[in-house]
C-alpha cells in the first residue's frame, strides 16, 4: 500500500516557521493569505498497512506537539 | 563513579562529555549506540549533544530507538543518574524518560552564546548554549505539574532565553530526580581556559544517584 | 547554419581539442570528452595561474605536506602536525548560497581528512555586494545559514573569519572556506595510488546527477544573464553522511587499512581517480556499473563527472577489502569496490566489463596546456566611487560612520549562528581576540589562526595590497602570541584572458611570493578562483590568505579589548597611516589607484616584539590597526571592554601624516597595546593615552572627537540591528 503521511504542528503551539512565511507573503505580492502552518510530509510503501498508525504515533510524529493524517495513495 | 557516554551516528559532543566527566573526578567511557548493555561498572549515563542521525525527521526521534537507549531506560528505572545534554535532552524527551518536547528556536536560527542559568537553588551558572531546536514546550497543565513537583531543574536568567522556551525552562528532571535534561552544554563549562567552570556543578549534582 | 562543436560547448578551445586528439591518437568519445573538458577546465587545471604559482615559496623545516597534496600541513612538535587549506566555492554560492556555501565547507573538510587529519576548526572569508541590495542580503543570509548548517551538524567549530561588503562583489560573491585538521605526523597519508592489482574502493554517499557540468565548468565561465538555469547543477550537501564518512575514514587510517585516500570534489570520480593515478605513476580501471547510484539510468559520462557530495576514493590491498567494507557498514556508510590499479598508465572506464573510455593518465591530468598571461596595468582606477560620507563631516560623525559600516561593524549576528566551541579546544572565541586560538593538549601547546583578505587595497596596487594582506594576517597572529608556521591562500580574480585582471593576478602573486619569502613563511597549499566577472566588470582582485601559527601556552594570549581603567595605551610598530584604499576614502568617494609600499622588515620586527610581550604577559590587550584606522581600533578595544579611552595622536603625526590620516588612515604595522605604562615604554611603544571613563576621546592636531561609549557600541553593533532585515525582504519592496 502506498501512503502519504502529513504531519503538522498541533493547534495552539507556536509555529514560528508558519508565522515567518505568512509575514513574508505581502512583500512578495501575495495578499489575503493567512493561517499558514509548516509541517512535514512522509511518503512510503507499506506491505502491512495495519501498523501504519502505530508507526505514525511512535516515530513519524510526536503526539505531544504534532497531529498526523494518513492519506492512502 | 563511571559514566557511560552514548555515541550515535552524528553525535558531536561525546568526547567533550567524556572529558568533563573526568574533570569532575569521575571515570567515563563511550557506549556505542548498538550495544544492548552499558558495560561493566557503568553507573551513570550521559546522552551527549550533537546531531544524531542528522536531526532528520525530528531531533532525537531516531536515536531514541537505539538498543543502548533500552539500557538507559533500565538504569533510569533503578534510579541511576542520566544526564541528557542538548540533543541528549531531545532524545530523552522523545523516549518519554523526560516530559515535554524541544522545538525549533523562535527566531528560527541556530544560536551559540554564553548564557546565565538559574538552578533550583537560585544559583547563577554561566554555561554556553548552541542549538537550533531548543525551545522547550509542554502543555500548561503539564507545566503546572512540573513546577509543583520541583521538576524544573534549570531556567534561563532574565534576558538569557535565546530560544523562546516556555517559562524560560532550560532543563527539567523526572519525578524521582535522577534523570535530568538541559539544552545548554555544561560539558563546555568545566575548564577555565575555554570558558567558565560552572558546568561542573551540573555533573556533580547527579553523582549522588550513582 | 553551423552548430557549435560539442567540445566548445564544454569550454574547450579549438587548439585544446586538437591537442587532445593528438595525444589520444584519435577523436575522444563522449565519455572521454566529458572527462577532458572537466580536467582541462580552469578550475581543475589552473591553466592561467600554474606558471605564476611556481613563484611561491613552499619549503621550510616545519613543512610536513606541501602544495600538490589534498591539504598542506606543518609540524607543531611532539610528533603532531596541523593540516590546513582554504578553497573557494564562489560560483555555486552566487547561484544557490545555502548549498553552495554548505558544500564548500563539506569539500574543504574532506580535503583535510583525506590526508588523515581530524578536522578541528573551520573559518570562512565572505564577500558580498553592499547590504542595501536585496540580492546581497539574500546571499549573505543563505551563505551564513549554509555554513552553519554544515559545520554545526558535523561538529567542527567555526572559530573565525571575515565578511566584507563592496559593490564590485554584487554580481560575484566570494565564499572561501578554510579547514584546520590535527594528526600525528606519522599517521598522515598521501593520495598517490600504488600497488598494481590493488582495489579501488568508493566510500560514502550514492552517486546522482549533482553538479553535472557543475563546479568546474561554472568556474571557468563568467556568470551572465540567465544563470538561474544553472541551479539544477548545484550540489546538495548532507553533513550527517559526511560525519559518518569522516569517522569511517579516520578509523580505516588508524587501523592501517588504506594504501591511499582521496576525496571527490570538483569533477568527481574523474579528478580523484585521475589524480591518484597521476601521483602514483600508475593506471586505473573504473567500472561504472559497480558505482552505487542514487538515480537509475545514469550514463557512464554522468557517473564519471557527477559531483555528488560526501564520497571518498581509497586504494586498498585486495585482502583487506572485506575489513574496509565491514567498517563502512559499522558507520552506516556505503562502500563498493569499483576498480583496480593497473600498470597501463591509462585511465580506463568500463561498463560491466566493456571499455567505454580509455585515456592516457598524463594527457588527462597533466597534459592541459598552461597559458601565459598578457597583463596590462589599467590607466586609472576602474572601480568607480560612491560617496556616502561628506568630507566635511566632523570627526565624531566620521568615526560613527566607520564603526557602523557593515564591513567594520561587529559580525556577532553571523558568528552566533556557528558553533564555535565543540571539541573543547577553543581558547579565544570569535571577536574576543585578533586571531582564533585552539589548544592542543596532545602536543602541549596551541595554534592560532587568522584569515585575511583584501580586495580594495589590492585593486589600488596589487603587489603592495597583497603584501599588506599577508602582514595583517601575521599581525593578527602576533596579537595572540603566535608565530606563523605556514600560509594557505585563495586567489579570487576576474577573467585572466583580459589584460587588467591578468595584470592584477600577476602582480598579486609576485607580492605574495615576495612577502612570504621575506617573512620566511612557506605557502603550503591554496586555491585559485578565476573568471569572477559580471556584466559590470571584474571583482576587486582578492587574495585571501590564512596563516596558522603556534604558541607555547594557550593561557598566555591577549584579548583585543582593553582590560581595566587606568591602563596606558601604546601604539607599537612602523604604522604610517594613509588614506589610500582606506574605508574612509571609500565612504568619501575618493578611491584611486596607488598604495604605499609596506615596510615588511619593520613590521616583522614589530610582530616579534608584540608576540614575545604577549607570551610574557607584559600587555593586557593587543589589537592590530586595520579597517577604519587607529580611531576604529581604539574604539573597538573600548567597546569590547565596556570602558572608554582617551588618546592624543599628535606624536604619531611626526611620521608625516595629517590629523585626518592619524585618526582614520590605514596601513600595515600598527599595534594598539594596553597595560602598564612602564612595560609598554620598555617595548618601544609610543604612549598615546589611557583606558578609562565612559567616552571615547581622541585628538590629533586640530581634529578631535568625543563619542559616548554607548553610542559607539550601538554603531558597532548595528549589523545585529539590521540582522533580521538582512533576511527578510524590505517592507517597502
Amino acid at each position: 500500500m502506498k501512503a502519504r503521511v502529513l504531519i503538522r504542528p498541533k493547534e495552539g503551539i507556536l509555529d514560528p516557521q508558519g508565522k515567518a512565511v505568512e509575514r513574508a507573503l505581502p512583500a512578495l505580492g501575495f495578499e489575503g493569505i493567512g493561517n499558514v502552518h509548516v509541517g512535514r510530509m512522509v511518503e512510503l510503501e507499506a506491505e502491512n498497512p495495519e501498523r501504519l498508525a502505530e508507526l505514525c504515533e511512535k516515530l513519524l510524529a510526536n503526539p505531544l506537539i504534532e497531529d498526523y493524517e494518513i492519506q492512502p495513495l | 563513579m563511571i559514566w557511560g557516554v552514548l555515541q550515535f551516528p552524528g553525535s558531536c559532543d561525546e568526547r567533550d562529555a567524556l572529558n568533563a566527566c573526568e574533570v569532575v573526578g569521575d571515570e567515563a567511557r563511550l557506549v556505542w549506540h548498538e550495544d544492548r548493555t552499558l558495560g561493566g561498572g557503568v553507573d551513570g549515563v550521559v546522552v551527549p549533544g550533537g546531531f544524531s542521525y542528522g536531526d532528520y525527521l525530528r531531533a532525537g526521534a531516531i536515536a531514541r530507538f537505539s538498543p543502548a537507549m533500552e539500557a538507559v531506560a533500565e538504569l533510569a528505572a533503578t534510579g541511576g543518574p542520566v544526564l541528557g545534554i542538548c540533543n541528549g535532552f531531545q532524545v530523552l524527551c522523545e523516549a518519554g524518560l523526560l516530559p515535554g518536547a524541544l522545538l525549533r528556536n523562535e527566531e528560527l536560527r541556530f544560536v551559540c552564546k554564553q548564557a546565565d542559568l538559574l538552578d533550583d537553588q537560585g544559583n547563577v551558572l554561566s554555561i554556553p548554549l548552541k542549538h537550533g531546536e531548543g525551545r522547550f514546550y509542554a502543555p500548561e497543565e503539564m507545566l503546572d505539574r512540573l513546577e509543583a513537583n520541583g521538576q524544573v531543574a534549570y531556567r534561563y536568567a532574565d534576558g538569557h532565553n535565546a530560544n523562546g522556551s516556555v517559562r524560560d525552562i532550560a532543563g527539567v528532571r523526572n519525578e524521582r530526580g535522577n534523570v535530568v535534561g538541559l539544552m545548554p552544554h555544561p560539558e563546555h563549562a568545566v575548564d577555565p581556559l575555554t570558558g567558565s567552570t560552572d558546568g561542573r556543578k551540573v555533573f556533580e549534582a547527579l553523582e549522588k544517584f550513582a | 547554419m553551423s552548430e557549435t562543436p560539442r567540445y566548445r560547448e564544454l569550454g574547450l578551445t579549438d587548439s585544446e581539442y586538437e591537442l587532445i586528439v593528438e595525444k589520444m591518437g584519435r577523436e575522444p568519445n563522449v565519455v572521454e570528452l566529458a572527462m577532458f573538458s572537466l580536467l582541462w577546465s580552469e578550475h581543475c587545471a589552473y591553466k592561467h595561474s600554474k606558471k605564476l604559482l611556481g613563484k611561491l615559496p613552499s619549503e621550510g623545516p616545519r613543512v610536513v605536506m606541501g602544495p600538490g597534496e589534498n591539504a598542506g600541513a606543518v609540524d607543531v612538535g611532539s610528533g603532531y602536525a596541523v593540516a590546513f587549506k582554504v578553497e573557494s566555492h564562489n560560483h555555486p554560492s552566487a547561484v544557490e548560497p545555502f548549498q553552495g556555501a554548505a558544500t564548500g565547507v563539506g569539500g574543504i573538510l574532506r580535503d583535510v581528512f583525506a590526508i588523515g587529519a581530524r578536522p578541528i576548526a573551520v573559518l570562512d572569508s565572505l564577500r558580498f555586494g553592499e547590504l542595501d541590495s536585496v540580492r546581497s542580503r539574500h546571499l549573505l543570509d543563505g551563505a551564513v545559514r549554509g555554513i552553519g548548517h554544515y559545520g554545526n551538524s558535523i561538529g567542527v567549530p567555526n572559530v573565525g573569519g571575515e565578511v566584507y561588503f563592496e559593490e564590485p562583489y554584487e554580481h560575484n560573491c566570494l565564499v572561501n572556506a578554510m579547514c584546520i585538521g590535527f594528526a600525528k605526523t606519522e599517521d598522515m597519508v598521501r593520495a598517490a595510488a600504488a600497488g598494481v592489482g590493488n582495489a579501488v574502493v568508493l566510500m560514502g554517499a550514492t552517486t546522482g546527477r549533482d553538479g553535472i557540468g557543475g563546479a568546474s565548468v561554472l568556474a571557468s565561465a563568467e556568470l551572465g544573464e540567465g544563470d538561474d538555469s544553472k541551479r539544477p547543477t548545484v550540489q546538495v550537501g548532507d553533513p550527517f553522511e559526511e560525519s559518518k564518512v569522516l569517522e569511517c575514514c579516520l578509523e580505516l587510517l588508524e587501523k592501517g587499512l588504506l594504501v591511499s585516500l582521496q576525496d571527490l570534489g570538483a569533477a568527481g570520480l574523474t579528478s580523484s581517480a585521475g589524480e591518484m593515478a597521476s601521483a602514483g605513476g600508475v593506471g586505473i580501471d573504473i567500472d561504472v556499473a559497480k558505482v552505487p547510484l542514487r538515480e537509475a539510468d545514469m550514463e557512464p559520462f554522468e557517473i564519471m563527472v557527477s559531483e555528488s557530495q560526501e564520497r571518498m576514493l581509497a586504494v586498498v590491498e585486495p585482502s583487506r577489502v572485506a575489513e574496509v567494507r565491514a567498517i563502512c557498514d559499522k558507520w552506516q556508510t556505503g562502500s563498493a569496490e569499483i576498480g583496480v590499479v593497473t600498470d597501463s598508465g591509462h585511465i580506463r572506464i568500463l561498463k560491466a566489463g566493456e571499455v567505454v573510455g580509455d585515456m592516457p593518465v598524463d594527457a588527462l591530468v597533466d597534459g592541459c596546456p598552461l597559458y601565459d598571461l598578457a597583463p596590462a596595468a589599467p590607466a586609472a582606477w576602474i572601480y568607480g566611487n560612491k560617496q556616502t560620507l561628506s568630507p566635511s563631516a566632523n570627526s565624531a560623525a566620521t568615526l560613527m560612520a566607520l564603526l557602523s559600516a557593515p564591513s567594520i561593524a561587529s559580525k556577532q549576528w553571523i558568528f552566533q549562528q556557528y558553533d564555535s566551541i565543540v571539541g573543547s579546544r577553543t581558547v579565544r572565541r570569535p571577536e574576543s581576540a585578533d586571531a582564533a586560538v585552539l589548544q592542543l593538549p596532545e602536543s602541549g601547546n596551541a595554534i592560532a589562526v587568522s584569515i585575511d583578505g583584501n580586495g580594495r587595497k589590492v585593486a589600488c596596487e596589487p603587489f603592495n595590497g597583497t603584501v599588506e594582506a599577508v602582514l595583517e594576517c601575521a599581525q593578527n597572529l602576533a596579537c595572540v602570541g603566535a608565530e606563523p608556521l605556514g600560509l594557505t591562500n585563495c586567489l579570487n580574480f576576474g577573467n585572466p584572458e583580459k589584460p587588467v585582471p591578468a595584470w592584477q593576478l600577476d602582480r598579486a602573486i609576485s607580492g605574495l611570493a615576495s612577502v612570504c619569502e621575506e617573512l620566511g613563511v612557506p605557502v603550503v597549499g591554496g586555491n585559485v578562483s578565476l573568471y569572477n566577472e559580471g556584466p559590470d566588470g571584474p571583482i576587486y582582485p582578492t587574495p585571501v590568505v590564512a596563516m596558522v601559527g603556534e604558541l607555547p601556552d594557550p593561557a598566555k594570549t591577549a584579548p583585543s579589548s582593553f582590560v581595566r581603567e587606568g591602563d596606558a595605551i601604546g601604539l607599537l610598530g612602523p604604522f604610517t597611516p594613509t588614506m589610500h584604499g582606506a574605508e574612509i576614502a571609500k565612504q568619501r568617494g575618493e578611491l584611486e589607484a596607488g598604495l604605499p609600499e609596506p615596510k615588511v622588515a619593520a613590521v616583522a620586527e614589530a610582530c616579534a616584539t608584540v608576540r614575545e610581550a604577549v607570551r610574557a604577559g607584559k600587555v593586557a590587550s593587543a589589537h592590530d590597526v586595520s579597517d577604519g584606522g587607529l580611531a576604529c581600533a581604539l574604539a573597538e578595544s573600548s567597546i569590547g571592554a565596556g570602558i572608554g579611552c582617551r588618546a592624543d595622536l599628535q606624536d604619531l603625526r611626526e611620521r608625516g601624516c595629517t590629523p585626518d590620516e592619524a585618526l582614520f588612515g590605514e596601513g600595515a604595522g600598527g599595534f594598539v597595546l594596553s597595560g602598564d605604562r612602564a612595560e609598554l615604554e620598555a617595548l618601544g611603544a609610543l604612549i598615546i593615552g589611557e583606558v578609562g571613563g565612559t567616552t571615547i576621546e581622541l585628538a590629533a592636531g586640530d581634529r578631535s572627537l568625543v563619542v559616548g561609549l554607548t553610542d559607539a557600541t550601538e554603531a558597532w553593533r548595528s549589523l545585529d540591528a539590521k540582522a533580521e532585515s538582512v533576511a527578510e525582504p524590505p517592507a517597502d519592496a
